[in-house]
């Protein structure tokens, strides 16, 4: 029974996470990304599980529910703890329109298909069929960082190309060893919290989070 | 002999727990230099166990001491020495709250160091490396000026994404090892098995994962955020983020490519690293010719000595003692200079060439070490840094990269003009007319970690008993024969 949904099971997850990488970049207002990240937390929360089940590894299991815990709800969190009010305010007026950005996201996707089933020679399992998806967030998370000028939105572009790397890992391999895994998660999460101080910092500091700011060491 | 190995690890973290349990003890400026002690000292117990034919482990093998960890691990110890000692804070300054988080980030920082080259599954020296990153990003920002924030948001943004890059990479060798009977990130494990790494894999892994080191490591094209970070960090924390946190990415990049050799053959990174090094090289050269702030120009000599050791690791065995004893000179000697300019920066309160002027008239007891130490890094002997640049210039004509090394030579010349030109235009030079001043001998500082330093890398390129064995061994470790 679980063997025949199986193969649909991975699609839904791996197409729900490339759905949310896309509306990340179509969406300008912070609030609405945040809570794609949150659901793309979801999404590759499910995807492990489900490689746990059809692998039988409870262990995979457990680190779903680290996923889930980590991506799905404290980073979101973190990242949306301040008044809605204020939040919802806030819009992103990216480098690249939406039309381009969307245009790019289709290229970048294309091209991360052809990398992978070229040059890695993978794609005779579902789950390595389904690795291209994992390249494409990690260069959507890419176009992210580069075309937003927010603290924040440059922040939420890191979290993406961090999930882009989790994707490539469980769909590879099955996940990296949990240790690993644990150390990973603790690193993001550190991270952010770091970004986060300092765009805190940069806001009392600078009166805004727009990283055009930063502009006063050069040569 | 293994409860050495967890010293360099507990013991930093212990004073870093002191330093915040201390309240206002004045005791608590010297938590960096003990955690730095306990580096160097565990880093010169295992070179002994080391040079006796042992190779001490614990935790179930996930910590390992060969030769080069054991190497590597007292550099750590003695930069962080040099670093700490150097730019011991005032009693006064001790007492604050930020003192106590500033001691403790800067323990955390060397323990996570310490892990890296410690650690035999490259996952977990991935981890250690990322935990440096966040370690120092306060560090970073430690003064809260506007110029500060913007150094750490930099070094954060882009070293956590080359970093992520490298994990990619990780991520990637492991899947190539998923073929095999035992799928590991265990370093020993991976550069043993001769067969069944999926040599795709293994290419786009090393790729991304050198890639991802290297922007740690400060190479161009991905060097923007090191200056800026190394400017404004206080100088001890630059002092330590440019003579040995850069030198341990690069120990990352080393223990990748000795991976990549077994199953894909040397050429393919060669190429990666010369392109890289030349190109830190152009960037050194070009932006240090027109600098006007010091500390931004220890950090371009920074980037031009990655870049050169870059070229080393590129040339392979035949130039890694030269490569790992530039690792030492260029650690110690960076520290000293760092130190030095903190303690310029404080009496002359400006961080720009042009505004210090005849400092070894005025100021003789900053101008003559800060000279020496000039004198070190742009390769005079008997300095080691000398013997290091010889030694890889010598190794790369062996191999048949000349043109690279001839293209490097000329790209040095360059930089020690820029070198010689911005230090005499801070230290030899006809004092202000008219103004009466009395020539300041103090070196605003302990004077004793500067001359230790100095005399090390004076003199331990001409000792081969132990430090000759050692590197050799360090060098037969990574695959290489010699």
């Amino acid at each position: 029974m679980f063997e025949t949904f199986y193969p649909q099971l991975i699609g839904l997850c791996t197409g729900a996470l490339l759905l949310t990488s896309a509306l990340m970049v179509w969406r300008h207002s912070l609030l609405a990304s945040i809570r794609l990240l949150a659901l793309q937390g979801v999404a590759l929360a499910a995807l492990v599980a489900v490689i746990g089940i059809a692998e039988g590894e409870s262990e995979l299991v457990l680190v779903a529910l680290l996923i889930l815990s980590v991506k799905g709800v404290g980073l979101p969190w973190v990242l949306a703890h301040q008044s809605k009010a204020s939040i919802k305010q806030i819009q992103e007026s990216p480098r690249l329109n939406p039309t381009a950005a969307l245009l790019a996201v289709t290229l970048l996707t294309i091209l991360s298909y052809v990398v992978v089933s070229r040059v890695f020679g993978l794609g005779d399992t579902t789950t390595g069929h389904a690795a291209p998806i994992g390249l494409a967030m990690v260069l959507i998370g890419f176009l992210l960082l580069i075309s937003r000028r927010r603290a924040r939105s440059q922040l939420i572009g890191f979290l993406l190309l961090d999930n882009g790397i989790a994707t490539i890992a469980f769909l590879t391999s099955g996940g990296v060893p949990i240790l690993l895994e644990f150390a990973v998660s603790l690193d993001v999460l550190l991270v952010v919290l770091i970004l986060h101080v300092f765009a805190g910092r940069m806001r009392t500091k600078f009166g805004g989070t727009a990283v055009d700011q930063l502009r006063e060491l050069h040569d | 002999m293994s409860f050495v190995l967890w010293i360099p690890l507990v013991g930093p973290l212990v004073f870093a727990a002191l330093s915040l349990l201390l309240g206002g003890s004045a005791l608590r400026r010297f938590v960096g230099v003990a955690a730095s002690c306990a580096v160097l000292l565990s880093g010169f117990l295992l070179v002994g166990a080391v040079l006796s034919g042992s190779v001490p482990d614990s935790g179930g093998g996930m910590l390992r001491a060969d030769a080069l960890s054991a190497y590597m691990l007292s550099v750590v110890g003695a930069v962080g020495l040099i670093s700490t000692w150097g730019g011991l804070s005032s009693v006064v300054s001790s007492r604050t709250r930020d003192a106590a988080s500033y001691e403790a980030l800067i323990a955390l920082f060397l323990a996570a160091m310490s892990l890296a080259v410690l650690a035999d599954s490259i996952g977990l020296m991935w981890a250690a490396v990322e935990a440096t990153t966040i370690a120092t990003a306060f560090l970073v920002g430690h003064h809260r000026t506007r110029r500060s924030l913007e150094a750490a948001w930099k070094y954060v943004i882009l070293g956590s994404v080359g970093v992520a890059i490298a994990l990619l990479g990780i991520v990637l060798i492991y899947a190539a090892s998923v073929g095999t009977d035992t799928p590991t990130l265990s370093w020993i494990l991976l550069s043993q098995s001769t067969q069944g790494l999926d040599p795709a894999l293994i290419t786009a892994g090393g790729a991304l994962a050198v890639l991802g080191f290297a922007t740690k490591s400060g190479l161009a094209p991905m060097h923007s955020w090191l200056p800026d970070a190394h400017s404004q960090a206080p100088a001890p924390v630059s002092g330590l983020m440019s003579g040995v946190l850069l030198s341990v990415a690069l120990y990352a990049i080393l223990r990748i490519q000795s991976i990549t050799n077994l199953v894909i053959g040397p050429e393919f990174l060669r190429t990666m690293l010369s392109i890289g090094g030349l190109l830190s090289l152009l960037v050194a050269a070009s932006l240090l010719i027109r600098q006007r702030d010091y500390k931004r120009m220890l950090a371009y000599s920074s980037i031009e000595h990655m870049g050169l050791m870059a070229i080393g690791v590129a040339i392979g065995p035949a130039a890694l003692p030269s490569v790992l004893l530039y690792i030492l000179g260029h650690g110690l000697i960076k520290a000293t200079l760092f130190v030095i300019s903190g303690r310029i920066l404080k009496v002359e309160g400006t961080p720009v060439i042009s505004d210090v002027r005849a400092l070894l008239v005025r100021r003789p007891g900053l101008a003559v070490p800060w000279l020496i130490a000039m004198a070190a890094i742009v390769g005079f002997p008997p300095f080691s840094i000398f013997f290091s640049e010889v030694g890889i210039i010598m190794a790369g004509w062996s191999v048949g990269l000349g043109g690279v090394v001839a293209a490097a030579l000329v790209l040095l010349l360059v930089i020690f003009a820029a070198f010689t030109r911005l230090t005499v235009q801070m230290t030899i030079d006809a004092p202000p007319a008219g103004n009466a001043f009395t020539p300041d001998y103090s070196s605003h500082g302990p004077r004793l970690p500067i001359v230790l330093a100095l005399a090390t890398t004076a003199t331990i390129a001409f000792v081969a008993e132990p430090v000759g064995t050692l590197l050799l061994q360090a060098t037969a470790v990574l695959g290489g024969t010699n």
